[in-house]
């Protein structure tokens, strides 16, 4: 069955991307689209291209062939066409990147209410107060306590560090977020925590996200659409549930049998 | 006595020829970092061998030069600079502000106005604003290109977040024209409302750096600040006590290990010339009263 989609576009459209290293394959012919309010799943095991395919996206690296259409506020645009300026503006406003760690997204010598306020001032914030008050804010959604803005990030621990990038991130309320194994190097406590506020924040803001991991737990918990990777090319695709319930491809029913039950 | 067997000004003529260029090319892109190929020079980097170049590459046989350090004429780096080109230039020096045509100063601008007949040469220790929070050159080039200059502002956010108020009270960045963010080399903020609309030419060298950038006369210079924490132009609220100034920029010298200090003028041109007139402070008093 399929779903009717609640807008005409795509906030995101994916055609045929391709990303070769020299000879060897970073991903290849990955098209997808994403629809506003969806989170999408990536999953595959280490050296599979989500990583590569996910930097694609974001515009990290430049991929051999295809196109990343997004729709932006002046309707559907190329991204990887776009001049530098534009798609730096795009990535500080609309989007957000959310890294596996935390020292890659957040400025360590910076404080907390710095971190979040970043982003704020980037695109022209000029009044103290004002971005003081949204960091308290934000610092406050995330779970982390009003009187911690004036610490710096390395005096928090791993969980607080990556509830912090997330707030930086989502401060300037972006429409799609990229994340790159949001949950990784966090123990398990700290991940259902993380797991339960970014599935709040998602629900709230009505974000798109497409979300990398190889922890079937996380996009059992937050994607809507899963994406099964292996060697740089999609092997399988659908409905969450549907994909880890009723696996069709043998990569994916390895995947999902080599889960560990508790 | 002009010492012969150098150059004019120590720099061989090319040398002068890429360096003018550059300045050149500062002065029409004002506030942008022109990179040169900054050469070695019989001093230690640190000691203004940005400036010593940029000096070299402007004077002419006819000009009269004037150094200070930190404002004051009789300082090591500002004595060893001048001597520096009355040996090699055998041009005519001086110690007052207004008969000077080219004013080579480390971390200060003189107190007294400076003309459209003048060059003011800067030497600047790390010409870029943005070093201290993005390590990376080629991402520093890149915002400087793009304009994204949110970063600086979160300096100035962490300023106030720590110190209650904007702390930074040196090196104090401004925007040029509304374009290009610049750090002014560690002059106090005090003199930061000097930099815009000045007369005279003001060229900035980095040597170790090997960057020159410049401001034209009466270019618009801001300095940067947040809507509700406005930029104040901050000096040690004294008046000098050698000649009573109450505008000037002050040293604070301490004066003995009882606690005792002084505040006197740090432009010490300034401060001599206004007690030759006459003007007096509270430890020139006491001294007349005793």
């Amino acid at each position: 069955m399929k779903m009717e989609p609640i807008t005409a576009t795509p906030l995101l459209r994916v055609d045929n991307l391709t990303k070769r290293y020299g000879s060897r394959i970073g991903c290849a012919d990955v098209s997808f689209d994403l629809w506003p309010g969806e989170v999408l799943g990536i999953v595959g095991e280490s050296g599979s291209g989500k990583s590569t395919l996910l930097s694609c996206l974001a515009g990290h690296l430049t991929p051999d062939e295809g196109q990343v259409i997004f729709d932006t506020a002046g309707g559907p645009r190329d991204v990887l066409r776009m001049t530098e300026p534009e798609r730096r503006r795009l990535s500080r406003t609309d989007w957000a990147f959310v890294h596996q760690n935390p020292r890659d997204g957040l400025r360590m010598g910076v404080t907390a209410g710095g971190n979040v306020g970043e982003r704020l001032m980037a695109v022209g914030a000029r009044h103290y107060g004002d971005i003081r008050d949204r960091a308290t804010d934000w610092l406050g959604r995330v779970e982390i306590a009003a009187e911690r803005i004036d610490d710096r990030p390395t005096a928090f621990s791993g969980g607080m560090q990556q509830r912090l990038q997330i707030a930086r991130n989502l401060v300037t309320g972006p429409r799609l977020v990229f994340m790159d194994e949001p949950t990784g190097g966090l123990d398990v406590s700290v991940q259902a925590r993380l797991l339960d506020l970014l599935r709040g924040l998602v629900r709230e803001m009505g974000l798109s996200a497409i979300i990398v991991t190889h922890d079937l737990a996380v996009v059992r918990l937050l994607a809507d659409r899963l994406m099964v990777m292996k060697s740089g090319r999609v092997v399988e695709q659908g409905l969450t549930d549907q994909v880890l319930d009723d696996p069709q491809h043998p990569y994916t029913q390895l995947l999902v049998s080599s889960v560990l039950q508790v | 006595m002009t010492d012969q067997s150098y150059n004019f000004a120590y720099l061989d003529e090319q040398t002068k020829r890429m360096i003018r260029r550059a300045i050149l090319k500062g002065i029409a892109v004002p506030g942008y970092q022109v990179p040169f190929a900054s050469r070695e020079m019989p001093m230690p980097y640190g000691w203004g061998t940005g400036g010593v170049q940029v000096t070299a590459a402007c004077l002419t046989p006819e000009d009269r030069l004037k150094v200070i350090d930190q404002g004051a004429d009789d300082t090591t780096n500002a004595v060893s600079i001048r001597k520096f080109f009355q040996r090699t230039a055998g041009v005519a020096t001086t110690e007052a502000t207004a008969e000077a045509t080219l004013i080579q100063t480390r971390h200060r601008i003189p107190e007294h106005p400076l003309t459209e007949d003048q060059i003011l040469v800067y030497q600047v220790p790390i010409p870029e604003p943005l070093r201290f929070l993005e390590p990376r050159e080629t991402e520093t080039r890149k915002m400087h290109s793009l304009e994204e200059y949110g970063l600086m502002h979160v300096k100035l956010y962490e300023d106030i977040a720590r110190h209650g108020s904007i702390a930074t009270s040196y090196a104090y960045p401004v925007k040029v024209e509304g374009r290009y963010v610049m750090d002014p080399s560690p002059i106090p903020k005090f003199d930061n409302p000097k930099l815009g609309d000045c007369p005279a030419l003001q060229l900035f060298g980095a040597g170790r750096e090997q960057r020159i950038y410049a401001l034209p006369p009466h270019t618009q210079v801001v300095s940067l600040d947040f809507d509700d924490h406005p930029f104040q132009a901050t000096k040690a609220p004294h008046d000098c006590d050698l000649c009573g100034a109450s505008e000037s920029y002050l040293d604070e010298v301490i004066v003995d290990d009882a606690g005792n200090r002084m505040f006197v003028c740090s432009d010490t041109d300034f401060c001599r010339s206004r007690r030759e007139a006459g003007h007096a402070g509270r430890l020139t008093m006491q001294e007349a009263a005793e």
